[in-house]
């Protein structure tokens, strides 16, 4: 074998860091998935009548559709009659304030190294942390308030500011848009919700933390974010799972607004259960995200750092109908061992001198499979739009794999479309000079490997990006020796 | 300060050095010459610790350690520095941000405190005089697009910062215009002390008239055949190596 294969196999062996559970009680919906669950998911949350209505519709249209198989992954489908629908840890009563939260469950995000507590966290983020189908708490949420700013958790949207979920829930990600967007509409049970009022400039990141707990249980949350005229807002998700032999099944949906001048950066760092090294275990991630940048000089960032899962299906795009409106797309995925990524972007070029910009940087290693899939799409209307790709892969050994799936599709002769797209491999020769000037292999990989994400992780907020830094030469290591 | 014995090494099965022998002590300048395909560019990467090579018999000790039982990055810690000859293109990665993690891990090997950035950035800005290098290019990507100069320039740099107690330039001339040459040479002098060896690897004299040697080897099949002064290299560079290469040929007859 040589080097780089010993190097990257060793620095592939790193176990997944956050794969501990803790036993909680729960209450749980019983196993399997008819309209009895969503009925019953419903009442759990006390949903109003036309929730409950447009659940059930979603599940009805969901049991006419087929799973898509259009994705480069493979993998055994999911039994959705064996999953659990709704977990939710039992708390004696609602908590109103973050100090009535159940003790156990801080301790979780604690170990996480997420603090819940206001006066120990660092100023400048507020935090929702949904554990398995509920959020446990949201914090700042007064000093946000104050501004007009609501942020709070979907179901206490639901209850507190229905006008607005009911004018935006499927106004961007419809119900039935694509399977697992249907099922998610049917059985998602919550997830963060965030409202910035015209011209405010939200003061602090805010950023939701998912935590699958529970076994046997899929964890459907929604993110709805509305930023209204020339407001501001950055916004960050987490994702981390316990180590279990069986997957489980994560189906988000993510829908943001933005309206003229609004502006809105959304950063993930996804870092759910890989599987082990034989592929066993891991999470399915079959998430939908889309932004539309409803009204002119609007601007929808996405960026995401995705390190986890077995399998990732997931594009999050952005629809451009404002007139001068811009769609950004940055990505890092990450593949190693066993795991498989799908993922992309779709800019749709509605609007009038629209600009988007796609810049993907896959990396895989171990025996994975990495896929870029992305598409362009310039609507007749669409005088003047530009966009730019660039899709970059980095292969770490020579048992992985990485494809890149372009399409583009042209309506408007005075489009520009760019794309560019290269194909590198980590060298041993690359790997010796660090050696040569005193660098350790390990550290020499996560340099290179960051000296190649650059551009993207220049992308997100300071705290996330070391975050992120970090992340990336975990995931790999153990992969080059 | 470093004695190699017997030294043979191969790669992939094939021999190509058969019996080096060779003692540096501190403040020595050693040049290493020969034709092509002797062993020049093998016994300079065999030293750093080159995987695809392997050492088949002999010993190397540095510092009265033995520096084959080291990995590479241990050897770079303990003082052997190697100016590459064709130095690596690592993008998205500044000159600047690799020195400082080179410079710290080597720091941290040796018991020291890391440097913060402030400290380091006056260390940097010190050192970059001595090979009249741009910062412009040490926040660029390391050795993307640099020219052949700017490469070998960026080694000798980065030499400095490292301060190491055995240099050894393999073929750091080749690519050189004259007033590359000049500067880059400039450099590995100022860097000489009483404390720290520097082996040249060349297949040129020209080299040695700007870092002179305190001996002069010529190696041919992998092994050292003749020792000298610096003289030795003058009349090679008169004659060739041809009468060498026949002296050597007609001795192992």
């Amino acid at each position: 074998m040589s080097k780089d294969n010993q190097i990257l196999e060793e620095l592939t062996s790193k176990e997944y860091e956050h794969g501990w559970s803790v036993n909680l009680e729960t209450d749980e919906a019983p196993v399997g998935l008819n309209e009895d669950i969503i009925r019953w998911i419903s009442a759990k949350k006390e949903e109003p009548e036309w929730l409950l209505e447009w659940r059930l519709k979603a599940f009805r249209t969901w049991l006419t559709m087929t799973e898509p198989e259009w994705a480069n992954v493979h993998y055994p489908k999911v039994d959705f009659q064996a999953l659990k629908y709704y977990s939710a840890p039992k708390q004696t009563k609602k908590p109103k304030s973050l100090d009535e939260v159940d003790p156990e469950l801080l301790q979780i995000y604690e170990r996480l190294g997420i603090n819940l507590n206001e006066q120990k966290r660092l100023q400048g983020i507020a935090v929702d942390a949904v554990l398995d189908s509920v959020s446990v708490g949201t914090t700042f949420k007064e000093t946000l308030s104050k501004l007009g700013i609501i942020f709070c958790s979907f179901s206490e949207a639901v209850h507190e500011h229905p006008d607005l979920i009911k004018k935006y829930l499927g106004s961007v990600v419809p119900m039935t848009d694509n399977y697992y967007a249907a099922l998610n509409s049917a059985v998602f049970s919550d997830g963060s919700f965030c409202y910035i009022p015209k011209g405010v400039r939200c003061p602090m990141e805010l950023s939701t933390y998912f935590r699958i707990n529970a076994a046997n249980t899929g964890q459907f949350e929604r993110t709805l974010i509305i930023a209204d005229e020339s407001s501001y807002v950055s916004y960050l998700e987490g994702c981390t799972a316990p180590q279990r032999d069986e997957n489980q099944l994560h189906a988000a949906v993510v829908e943001i607004y933005a309206a003229s001048h609004a502006e809105v950066k959304y950063s993930t760092v996804q870092n759910w259960y890989p599987g082990d090294k034989e592929g066993k275990g891991g999470i399915y991630n079959f998430v939908t995200k889309r932004g539309i940048c409803a009204g002119d000089h609007s601007k929808i960032s996405w960026t995401q750092v995705e390190t986890g899962s077995a399998v990732t299906w997931k594009y999050p795009s952005c629809i451009l109908k404002g007139d001068y409106s811009v769609g950004e797309f940055y990505s890092v995925a990450v593949t190693n061992n066993y795991q498989q990524a799908d993922t992309g972007t779709k800019m749709i070029h509605i609007g009038k001198n629209t600009r988007s910009r796609i810049v993907s940087k896959g990396i895989s290693a171990g025996k994975s499979q990495n896929s870029y899939r992305g598409q362009v799409q310039v609507m007749k209307r669409a005088a003047n739009a530009r966009n730019f790709s660039q899709c970059d892969s980095l292969l770490m050994g020579d048992r992985c794999g990485a494809h890149t799936f372009p399409y583009i599709d042209i309506q408007n002769p005075t489009a520009k479309v760019e794309h560019e797209a290269t194909t590198s491999k980590i060298g041993e020769d690359q790997i010796f000079y660090c050696n040569q000037r005193g660098i350790s292999t390990e550290d020499a990989v996560a340099l290179i490997v960051n000296g190649y994400a650059k551009e993207v992780l220049n992308q997100l907020p300071m705290e996330f990006a070391v975050e992120a830094q970090k992340l990336l030469a975990l995931t790999l290591e153990g992969s080059v020796g | 300060m470093l004695s190699i014995h017997n030294l043979h090494a191969s790669i992939d099965g094939a021999p190509i050095l058969r019996g080096i022998n060779l003692e540096v002590k501190a403040g020595e300048v050693h040049a290493i010459m020969g034709p092509n395909g002797s062993g020049k560019s093998t016994l300079a990467s065999v030293l750093a610790g080159r995987e695809e090579y392997e050492v088949t018999e002999g010993e190397v000790t540095f510092k009265g350690k033995d520096l084959l039982e080291m990995a590479p990055e241990d050897r770079a810690r303990e003082g052997v520095f190697l100016a590459f000859q064709y130095p690596v293109e690592i993008p998205g990665v500044s000159t600047t941000n690799f020195l400082r993690t080179a410079v710290n891990q080597v720091r941290e090997y040796r018991g020291l405190e890391p440097l913060d950035a402030v400290k380091f950035l006056s260390v940097m800005k010190e050192k970059m005089k001595l090979v009249e290098i741009d910062q412009k290019l040490l926040s660029r990507s390391l050795n993307e697009g640099f020219s052949g100069g700017e490469k070998k320039r960026n080694e000798i740099f980065q030499m400095a910062m490292l301060e190491p107690t055995l240099a050894i330039l393999d073929e750091t001339d080749s690519g050189l215009d004259i007033d590359a040459l000049r500067i880059v040479s400039n450099g590995v002098n100022k860097l000489k002390s009483p404390n720290n060896a520097t082996i040249v690897v060349t297949h040129y004299q020209r080299l040695l008239d700007y870092i002179v040697p305190d001996f002069v080897h010529v190696l041919y099949k992998g092994r050292i055949v003749k020792s000298g002064t610096k003289e030795l290299a003058l009349e090679l560079e008169e004659k060739g190596y041809d009468w060498i290469k026949e002296e050597a040929d007609a001795a192992s007859v």
